[in-house]
């Protein structure tokens, strides 16, 4: 395979390669050809960094704020169980 | 999410209409699709619609619930078909961006951008600006691809789940999750790399 070709073939596996879902053969040549090749092996460190950061501003608790709360119950008729 | 029903939860109760148990459901699982709607539509107002639609239609069809997949997975599926429609409401004129997703699936994505921005120190990666960027990113997303994103990389559900929600196959799910993923690391990327040229000319 051609340099290009083997960063073509890494595109398509990229996803399963950062969430780990890859087989250990497939992982090795990936892991190879990121040794030799700096453009792909940026793409997967900042695609990496990319979910880290979502998952980081999702990992506060999702919480309600109270007055949406409040109206949510109204309209389910649920008033009388809000707490004041 | 291994357990299809939550042990504090009772799907009889639920079933029979039980209010005190609804109530448990609505606290139990509001959080999430509340969560889901604002990253989905951007917007307070009309998550809080996709909210309160999501808990009606819940209430109102629980009885059809039939266990073939967990109860936030149905709670979600409920929740995306209302954040779709507020959308498709919203702008009811098709859009090029939306119209070329479905064509251009198995296509080929090729990464534009090469700047490793890695480096960059937490607190600025994470800084309120960036945070608001990290949402307006989302947002630029065509609608497709953001939800398969939203699902699977910000409230954690398995391709599978995110295959029963949207009714997919594993095939769109994982071709979506991947453009979806490349889009916002290209646009990470040009943002990024401005606050690392900005570090270099305070240097």
């Amino acid at each position: 395979m051609t340099q290009s070709a083997h960063c073509k073939s890494l595109l398509d596996s990229l996803s399963e390669y950062v969430d780990g879902t890859l087989s250990e053969e497939l992982c090795n040549e990936i892991q190879r050809h990121l040794s030799d090749c700096q453009n792909c092996s940026i793409v997967v460190d900042t695609l990496r960094k990319t979910i880290y950061l979502y998952h980081a501003i999702t990992s506060e608790p999702a919480d309600v704020p109270r007055d949406v709360r409040e109206r949510l119950f109204h309209s389910l008729k649920l008033e009388d169980y809000l707490q004041h | 999410m291994s357990e299809k029903i939550p042990p504090e939860l009772s799907l009889d109760a639920l079933k029979s209409g039980n209010r005190d148990e609804f109530t448990r459901l609505v606290d139990a699982y509001s959080g999430p699709m509340y969560r889901m709607a604002m990253k989905m539509l951007g917007d307070g107002q009309d998550a809080e619609d996709v909210l309160q639609n999501t808990f009606l239609n819940a209430f109102k069809h629980i009885r059809s619930f039939e266990e073939r997949s967990s109860l936030s997975t149905w709670l979600y599926r409920i929740a995306a078909n209302e954040a779709l429609m507020m959308i498709r409401k919203r702008r009811p004129e098709t859009t090029m961006t939306d119209t070329s997703v479905e064509g251009d699936e198995g296509g080929e994505y090729s990464p534009l951008q090469f700047v490793d921005w890695c480096c960059l120190p937490e607190d600025e990666l994470l800084s309120v600006e960036a945070r608001r960027h990290l949402d307006r990113a989302i947002q630029r997303l065509p609608e497709k691809l953001r939800i398969v994103f939203i699902l699977r990389d910000l409230e954690d559900l398995s391709i599978e789940e995110t295959r029963q929600v949207l009714d997919l196959s594993q095939t769109a799910v994982k071709t979506r999750l991947l453009r979806a993923r490349l889009n916002l690391r290209e646009q990470l990327s040009s943002y990024y790399s401005e606050r690392i040229g900005d570090r270099i000319e305070k240097k």
